[in-house]
């Protein structure tokens, strides 16, 4: 008896509730199939990886030059894709420029997320005067576009890697702000907030508890956004001499010491190239599929 | 209408004024004494004594920006350490310049974007859209820099059909876009310059076109019987005012971020002045050409916003 009762209401509960996934489930349910996103996730995985083992990849010293092994060719004996210049390796100088080059990606935006984040959503809730003079500020700088403002501030500051992650976080701030604040503005003035504030819960804990959850989502998949930017911005410093400095190996600053080899090695010039493409193509990619999954809108 | 204009205009003020105190800041920025930043390396005690005086140091610094201030909106904006000439004028030399490749390019942009947008919201979710889409994303990814190298790579190195880099002969001053001789120069600064706005304007249209072609009154066109291109005519007509002020924003980005395609080409605006600034620590010049630059980008932005205001209808601004 108690056997069949046992599967009744076994069966019973089977039949009123329908497997019910949470939301990171589903997120993860609707990635599973999206392969494009897959691919360029490992992609930049890869990247990564060889970034980190970088000193252990490269068959020879990135800084290490040679007036007789000048500007070879791809393939010219053990330089599997030549020299530059200098006679320096350009294989080992590429896996080693990936670290530079992921670190001005996601350095800056790691920062701006942050600051940018916790001034949006100060701004949003306690809207007032608050709101008024951070956003006001915001937008001066947003009267700024973002090469013009990495380049004023780099170009004042002077170069170096350091000087140009700061520019590059200033010029993030502002849109990230923006997104924190108008995602808090919009979860601010819903019911369940004003519910937490009838039954007693301090400011701190409704934005950390009802505020930070929904503001969140927004926020990171535009920061996501912003990688590939921060990474095309940071080369394209290196390139006008204001970001990493020489030897240092970096992609951007490689394309801009070869520039005059054009003539000489042009598949070795385009190089550099290659690698900051893919690597922002696969960031832009693996964005805009959370954004998907996530179902957030821009 | 009118009234929402006077007051976007009113608002762009403070705007403005904000700008010209994060360039002001800008010197303040810079490491080491403003003056040294200011001065030749060479300069004589008379000249510190009298530049001092000139920039107002010996005041506090609110005060020293109202001096500023007052002398950059008479139009001065210093002398520029390496050529000696004003820098209102060498910036306002190369500006039209930038104009020149900056215009051409987000036309091109417009163009082509447009068409493929639209093609790619009409067969939402075919392999044209695939193609638009994944051609969009290449657009964006692409460091634009180095797409100008690979270009004259392959247009000048290997064809030898395009000029790499400059002018021509002639200069900025005799440059006219209806003479070959001197468009050659500007093909290719235009072709990498557009790539960005390309990839911008085709995701924008391709979703103003789509969202438009939902609605029920294609329904109702299409059970009326009208073709492709007829039901297409009225989704752009519906479409483009959207696309219209992406696509001046767009403009506005690439007149203020020229420094990159500029550099490469090494192209006389304002991109390149500013890198030239940059080598030489020209700070006088560098912060012209930024607050120039930056005032350009605000009027850009108020234009294409009074604008849309005035060609879309639906727009009822109190």
């Amino acid at each position: 008896m108690t056997d069949v009762n046992a599967l009744l209401a076994d069966f019973a509960e089977k039949e009123a509730s329908p497997p019910v996934r949470g939301y990171w489930s589903s997120v993860a349910n609707r990635l599973r199939y999206d392969y494009v996103t897959l691919f360029f996730l490992a992609v930049i995985l890869l990247i990564v990886l060889i970034s980190v083992f970088a000193p252990l990849l490269a068959p020879f010293d990135p800084t290490k030059s040679s007036m007789a092994y000048r500007m070879k060719p791809v393939g010219f004996r053990n330089f599997v894709l030549g020299t530059d210049e200098l006679g320096r390796d350009m294989l080992s100088r590429l896996l080693w420029g990936g670290r530079t080059s992921l670190l001005m990606g996601l350095v800056p935006v790691a920062l701006a997320t942050f600051i940018g984040g916790i001034l949006g959503v100060l701004a949003g809730f306690l809207g007032g005067w608050v709101n008024t003079a951070i956003m006001r500020t915001m937008d001066i700088f947003y009267a700024f576009p973002s090469v013009l403002l990495a380049v004023a501030i780099s170009g004042t500051l002077g170069g170096g890697t350091k000087n140009g992650m700061v520019a590059l976080t200033l010029v993030f701030i502002p849109s990230l702000c923006r997104v924190a604040e108008s995602a808090t503005t919009q979860v601010r003035g819903l019911d369940f907030v004003e519910a937490a504030r009838a039954s007693g819960a301090s400011t701190l804990s409704i934005v950390q508890h009802h505020i930070l959850g929904n503001v969140l989502g927004p926020v990171f998949i535009f920061a996501s956004s912003l990688i590939s930017v921060s990474i095309l911005l940071g080369s394209g410093l290196s390139f006008l001499g204001l970001g990493v400095e020489p030897p240092t190996p970096d992609w951007g600053l490689m394309l801009s010491t070869l520039r005059s080899a054009i003539y000489v090695q042009p598949l070795v010039c385009a190089l550099p190239g290659v690698a900051i493409f893919i690597t922002s193509l696969s960031f832009n990619l693996v964005s805009d599929g959370l954004r998907q999954a996530m179902d957030v809108k821009a | 209408m009118w009234y929402y204009a006077a007051r976007r205009v009113l608002m762009s003020i403070p705007i403005a004024l904000g700008v010209s105190v994060i360039c002001y800041a800008l010197v303040l920025l810079a490491p080491g004494d403003p003056i040294q930043s200011l001065l030749p390396p060479d300069a004589s005690p008379e000249d510190i004594v009298y530049l001092k005086k000139l920039y107002g140091f010996d005041k506090p610094i609110p005060i020293q920006y109202l001096l500023w201030l007052q002398r950059a909106l008479s139009g001065d904006l210093g002398i520029s350490l390496q050529t000696n000439r004003p820098v209102i004028v060498e910036v306002f030399s190369a500006l039209s310049n930038t104009f020149v490749i900056s215009v051409g390019a987000v036309l091109l942009a417009f163009t082509l974007a447009f068409i493929l947008g639209t093609l790619a919201a009409y067969h939402l979710g075919k392999p044209t859209d695939r193609a638009v889409t994944a051609a969009a994303v290449v657009g964006v990814s692409i460091p634009n820099y180095w797409l100008g190298i690979v270009l004259v790579i392959i247009f000048a190195v290997k064809l030898g059909v395009l000029p790499a880099t400059g002018m021509g002969s002639q200069g900025s001053a005799h440059f006219s876009i209806f003479e070959w001789a001197q468009l050659k120069y500007a093909v290719l600064p235009i072709l990498t310059m557009a790539l960005v706005p390309l990839g911008i304007i085709m995701r924008t249209t391709r979703s103003a076109v789509a969202e438009v072609l939902n609605n029920d009154f294609v329904q109702m066109l299409r059970a009326k019987g009208l073709g492709p291109l007829a039901i297409l005519r009225h989704a752009v007509r519906n479409a483009l005012p959207q696309v219209l002020t992406v696509m001046g924003l767009q403009l506005g980005y690439l007149v203020g971020g020229s420094i990159l395609v500029e550099t490469i080409f090494t192209w006389p605006g304002t991109g390149f002045l500013m890198s030239k600034a940059i080598l030489t620590r020209d700070v006088p010049l560098l912060q012209g050409s930024i607050l120039v630059l930056a005032m350009t980008f605000v009027t850009i932005n108020l234009v294409v916003d009074l604008l849309q205001t005035a060609v879309d209808p639906r727009i009822k601004r109190a």
